[in-house]
Parts: C-alpha cells; structure tokens; sequence
C-alpha cells in the first residue's frame, strides 16, 4: 500500500522537477569537498566526479523518501486518534496477555544465561559492553527520558567512576566489590555538586553548561598528571574478584557478563519502580510544564536535583564497571562523543521507555561490531539517526506508553 | 609591558574570531531560540572551502590576488549555502517542536557534518596558505602584531557596523527584529517568517565563514575538528555576553579573548579550556542573562 502511494506519487511530473532541484542543489553544496581532495604536503589535486554522481543520484532519491514521509507525519497526527488500537505494539500485547508474557520472559531467560557458553569468548565480550552501555543509558534515560533534562556531560559522572575504581585500587589496593559501591556514591555526590548551581539554568544552557563540565573533567584528567597519569591512563586494572578466586581469562569473561546481566536487571527493576513512583510523577510532570508543576507545590530544584544525582549514580556505576572489564582506562575514553552516543541510544530507542532504550543500545552498540566494513561511518550514521529521529519520530523505535485513564462503557 | 601588549592585542584578535562566530549564535538564537550547535561546523567549511578553491586555483596559475579574492567569496557563497541548508533539513520541521528535540537535531545535524568533512577529505591537519599577505608598515611593530592579526580585527570591526546597520536600518533588519519579539504576531504583519530566518542563517553563516579564513590563515592549519571547540567557546563567549543581544556578544567575545590570553601567558597554558569552561558555568551561575542582557521571566 505504501509503495503504491509512493509510486503514484513518482509519476507526478512536479514531484520530479522538485527532487531534480534538490539533487542539482547538493550537487553544488558537495562540490568542493567531496569531489575535491587537496594534498597540500605533496601539492597534489584529486578529482573524483564518481562522488558528484554518487550524492546527485542518492539527493534524488532521498528527497522523494523525505517528502513523503514528512507528508506522512503530518497526515498521521490526524488519524492518530482513530487506529490508537490497532496500533498497540507487539510487545504491548506480549506485556499484557499473561499467557504469552511467562513463555516470552522464560525463553528469555535462558537465551541470556546459555549465551556465553553457546556464543565464543568475543562475542560474550561484546554482549557485556552492550550491557554496560544498557545500564548507563538506563541511567541517561532518568535525566533526559523522564526529567527532560538534557545533559550533554553524562560521560563525565562514567569517568568518575572509572577513575575511582582505578585510582583506589592503584592507591589503597581496594576490590571491586568495595568500590562500586563508593565508585556510585562518588558520583552521586558529583552530580549534586554540579547539578546544584547549574540545574536553575533553563533547558538549552543546562545542556551547555553539563557539555562543558564533561570537557573540564576531562581535560583535567588529562592534564593532570600527577592525580591521574595524564593521558597515558592506568592499566592493571584487576577484574572483578569472585571470593578470592583467581578466574581464567575464559571465566572471568563469562562472570562480567553475568554480573552485568545482574546489573542490567537491578537497573531495570529500579528504573521501573522509579518511573511510577511520587518522585517519578514529579520528573514527569516537571519535563511538561515547570509553571504549572511548581504551581501544584513539586519542589522543583529538589526533583531536578534527584533526577540528576541518580543519572550520576549509573554512570558512576557503568564506569567502575568499565574500568574492570577492560582493565585499562585513560582519557580518551570519556569524549564528549560518548555522551553523544549514550544519547543516541536512548533518543533512538525512545525516550522514557525502558524497553526503548535497551532496544537502542542493542541496535547501536551492536550493529557496529558486526558491521565492522562500516565501522568509519558509525559516528556519520549516528549523526543521521539523531536528525532523522527527531524529525520523523520524536518518540524513539518504542515509545513510552503514557499512563491514561479510560472510561470504558460497561456492557448491560 | 611590551609582553602585556602582546597579550592584549593577541587576546584582542582571538575576541575578534570568536566575535564573528559568536554573531551567528546569537542572532540565529536571538530569533529562533536554538543553540545551532551545527554553527562551528559550518565556520570549519568555510575555512575548508577556502582551502581547496584556493590550492585549486593557485594549482591552475592564477595570481595571489584573484585567489584570495574567490576563495574569500567561494568560502563565504558556500558556508552560507550549507546554514541554509542545514536550517531546512534539520530545525524547520522541528519549529513548533518542544525545544529539547531541536537542541538533539542539531548535535546531530553537527556530528554529520564533522564526519562528513572527515571521511571526504582527510583526518589529518591540513597545513594552510597564508592568503593575508604581510604589510610593509606593520614591519617595524612585528614583535608585538602581525598583519594577519590587524586583518582580523579590522574586518570584525567592519562587518560589526555593517550588521549593526542591517539590523538597525535595513527592512530586513526589522523584519528581523519584529520575528525574534513575536513570531506569530510578525506573521500576521505580512512579515515572511521563513525568509527572515533563512536569511539570518545565511548572514550567521556568512561571518563564520570569515572567521573560519581569517583564523585558519593566522593559525596556518586546519582540521575536521577546529569548528567544535571554537563553536563551543564563541557559544561561551554569546552568553557571557547576553544571547540574543549583537554588541552583547561582541562584548563577550572580547572578554573572554583577553582573559584566555592573559590566563595562558601569565598563568598556565595546560588548563586553557578547561578555564574557559569555568567561565561559562560561573557566569551562567550569577548572572544567567550576561553581561547585556536583559533578565526576563518567564509568563504564563
């Protein structure tokens, strides 16, 4: 049905002349950039006209599929209304049918316990970052999906985590075990630190000002070389210990994953009971209209506050995490990029959904790693992806569901 | 004293820069209240623009002056080409959009366009020809001022009267001023909302292309990257001297040039970022509106 619209749509004679437009418009845009390649060392010019016909080809088309779809949101938010029903989701229906949510949530179970033993070592690896960026950007999801916060300097609370696991281990000889709990209470203590002068900042400077912080962070573990070995980093990081066993590279591989999949769940868990709870409510209400929150007396600055110190509690979290699995850490880990990729992973997923957002990090932290012939253009796409999410479909792959109430006629 | 000058005119040149890249920020969100986080880019393609046309050019055998002169016009035609651009494809579906969805277009709008240039040209610092050329009577003072850097303040200065002007006398400039005051109600005076918007990307892009040329030609080479932090400081630079406001971000602009040149020559060159950063929070903290800008509470 979509391709017959879209096809009739073709032959339209204007619609042709319009994306012919467009296509000539960017071929002039990319001229000098992509079809010319100086090499000022070797005073050499490269011409490649192949790129030219490349983005004339792919404009044209694209200006279609971008016509049409923007044509389609609008019409959608018409007869949104009408096929609410229809649309429930599959996994709404797995959520609520009982008989299909305990097989669903059984196979699950097992899928994720008999991976590491199924799958080889590096994909087990690969799983539990996907894992550390879930819990993280679950972190994320607080500050951005249900405060409405936008914090582009999450990264920073990660790093402080990893550098507290480091530096105490490296300093004090301390576990794993001991320090994630400090590593946490480390960062939720950084984030009331930061939060509490900058959160009475409106949302576009709050947005500033935590990318900023994220860079002073940085810079500073960068330059600073006598707290933090600057950026040559600190390696020999232990892994975490399983009761003062000495694990094989095989097993303790198998036990980061299983104790990010517990992780994950804890996160999860309280993620979910967060979202319903008063405080929850408060973040809610507070992301769609400050005025009229305060005015029904939510203290405004204290719920923000929370939303932001417990973000941080994640991050802090992820990091000591991350800093055990790859028992190398230095500061070029924890780039303003990173922070752009977490966001990345809960806008694309959809933000304030829980399932969204692990939904994004599966699809963005593991499409690279097994796409790895695209991997240069893995930051190009991710740049697509924000634009295009935010243009086409604000709410992410799997939208939160909005707690309503409905007034159902009873039968007689 | 003579290493004071030094400091002063070099802060003077890097409030300059930042000046021309600070305009667009504040004008574009003086107008339609969006960081366009994608600015510092569009101000890197200028100054790439003017790389290629002019080793193009100068390939080809044309004299100094005519290269200059078309890479000048190319950089600044192209810069203001992709701010149009970008404003189309990335902000104006997202107009009435809660302001949290614009702000995520644009990191993204800003993240393409780095790795664009990236993967089609290379990652590498490109080394760039000085297309300012040296003056005979700055000979005598070069200790303390080089004539790329008279250049630049020179040009700030002039095209901060001529924008002072457009905005101030021009029917444009009115246009302007009635959209960022009231958007609807400008509408409905027969102001065409979407063209004056259009046409404050164009000119916000036009300066940054300058200042992209003038910055890489003082500086001598260029980067993918060198748009993300000169965007993020003349963005630090716009709000410390009040969004919205052109003198303001001027002002700013040269604050922040000279504290960063006296912080790095008489206190530590390591920490330069990571100062003007601090700045930013602190000035956000005690005086959110900057140092011109008016306070305004929000009503219902």
């Amino acid at each position: 049905m979509a391709i017959y619209i879209l096809v009739k749509k073709l032959v339209k004679l204007k619609e042709i002349k319009k994306s012919l437009m467009v296509s000539v418009w960017f071929m002039f845009l990319t001229f000098p950039i992509m079809v010319i390649r100086v090499n000022t060392v070797k005073d050499i010019i490269e011409w490649r006209w192949k790129n030219m016909a490349l983005v004339g080809v792919g404009t044209f088309v694209f200006s279609f599929l971008w016509r049409y779809f923007l044509e389609k949101k609008e019409m959608g938010d018409h007869d949104d209304e009408s096929d609410e029903k229809s649309k429930v989701g599959l996994l709404d229906r797995i959520r609520g049918d009982k008989k299909l949510l305990i097989p669903c949530l059984i196979l699950l179970a097992v899928f994720t316990i008999a991976f590491p033993f199924v799958f080889s070592l590096y994909q087990t690896n690969i799983m539990a970052t996907c894992l550390i960026y879930i819990v993280i950007a679950l972190g994320l999801n607080i500050v951005i999906g249900l405060a409405g916060l936008l914090d582009l300097g999450y990264v920073a609370f990660y790093a402080v985590g990893a550098y507290c696991y480091a530096l105490l281990n490296h300093h004090f000889g301390l576990g794993f075990w001991t320090v994630l709990p400090i590593g946490a209470g480390v960062a939720f203590l950084c984030g009331i630190l930061l939060g509490f002068p900058v959160l009475r900042l409106r949302g576009d400077y709050l947005a500033i000002v935590t990318l900023g912080f994220g860079e002073i962070i940085r810079l500073v573990l960068e330059n600073w070389n006598a707290f933090s070995f600057g950026p040559s980093g600190i390696a020999n990081i232990p892994k975490p210990g399983f009761f003062g066993l000495s694990l094989s590279l095989r097993w303790s591989t198998i036990y980061v994953y299983f104790l990010m999949v517990g992780l994950a769940l804890f996160t999860i868990f309280v993620v979910n009971r967060l979202k319903d709870s008063r405080i929850g409510r408060a973040w809610i209400a507070l992301r769609e209209d400050e005025i009229a929150c305060q005015a029904m007396g939510v203290d405004k600055t204290k719920t923000k506050l929370t939303a932001f110190a417990l973000g941080a509690t994640w991050a802090g979290m992820g990091g000591v995490v991350f800093a055990a699995k790859t028992t190398f850490i230095n500061p070029a880990s924890f780039t303003i990029w990173e922070s752009i990729i977490i966001l990345c992973i809960v806008v694309l997923g959809g933000m304030g959904s829980i399932a969204g957002v692990i939904t994004g990090a599966f699809i963005l932290i593991l499409l690279p790693e097994y796409l790895r012939a695209f991997s240069e253009y893995r930051m190009l796409i991710f740049g697509v992806v924000l634009v295009t999410m935010m243009v086409f479909k604000p709410e992410g792959i799997i939208s939160n569901v909005r707690r309503t109430y409905q007034f159902k006629k009873v039968k007689e | 004293m003579e290493y004071f000058l030094e400091l002063f005119l070099g802060g003077l040149t890097r409030g300059s820069i930042y000046a021309l890249i600070a305009l667009g920020y504040t004008m574009v969100y003086g107008i339609i209240q969006l960081i366009n986080f994608a600015h510092g880019e569009i101000y890197m393609i200028g100054a790439f623009t003017a790389l290629i046309i002019a080793s193009v050019l100068t390939k080809l055998g044309m004299g100094s002056f005519g290269v200059i002169l078309i890479a000048f016009a190319a950089a600044i035609i192209y810069s203001s080409a992709y701010g149009f651009t970008v404003e189309k494809i990335a902000y104006k579906p997202l107009r009435n959009a809660p302001r949290l969805s614009a702000l995520i277009s644009a990191i993204g709008m800003s993240l393409f366009l780095q790795n664009y240039v990236l993967l089609a040209q290379t990652s590498d610092f490109l080394p760039f020809p000085s297309l300012i050329p040296e003056f005979e009577f700055v000979k005598p003072f070069s200790h303390i001022i080089s004539s790329s850097e008279i250049v630049i303040i020179a040009s700030t200065t002039i095209v901060m009267i001529l924008l002072t002007l457009l905005i101030k006398l021009t029917k444009t400039g009115k246009a302007m001023r009635a959209t960022a005051q009231d958007k609807d109600m400008a509408m409905l005076v027969g102001v065409d909302v979407n063209r004056v918007i259009s046409t404050t990307f164009i000119i916000g892009s036009a300066t940054a292309a300058l200042g992209g040329i003038l910055i890489a030609s003082h500086v001598g080479q260029i980067n993918f990257y060198i748009g993300f932090i000169a965007g993020i400081k003349a963005f630090v630079a716009a709000v410390l001297g009040g969004i919205g406001s052109v003198p303001g971000a001027v002002l700013g602009s040269l604050v922040l040039g000279w504290t960063e040149s006296f912080f790095t020559g008489y206190v530590s060159s390591d920490y330069e970022d990571v100062f003007a950063f601090l700045f930013l929070v602190l000035i956000l903290i005690f005086r959110p509106a900057g140092l011109l800008g008016r306070s305004t509470s929000e009503k219902v």
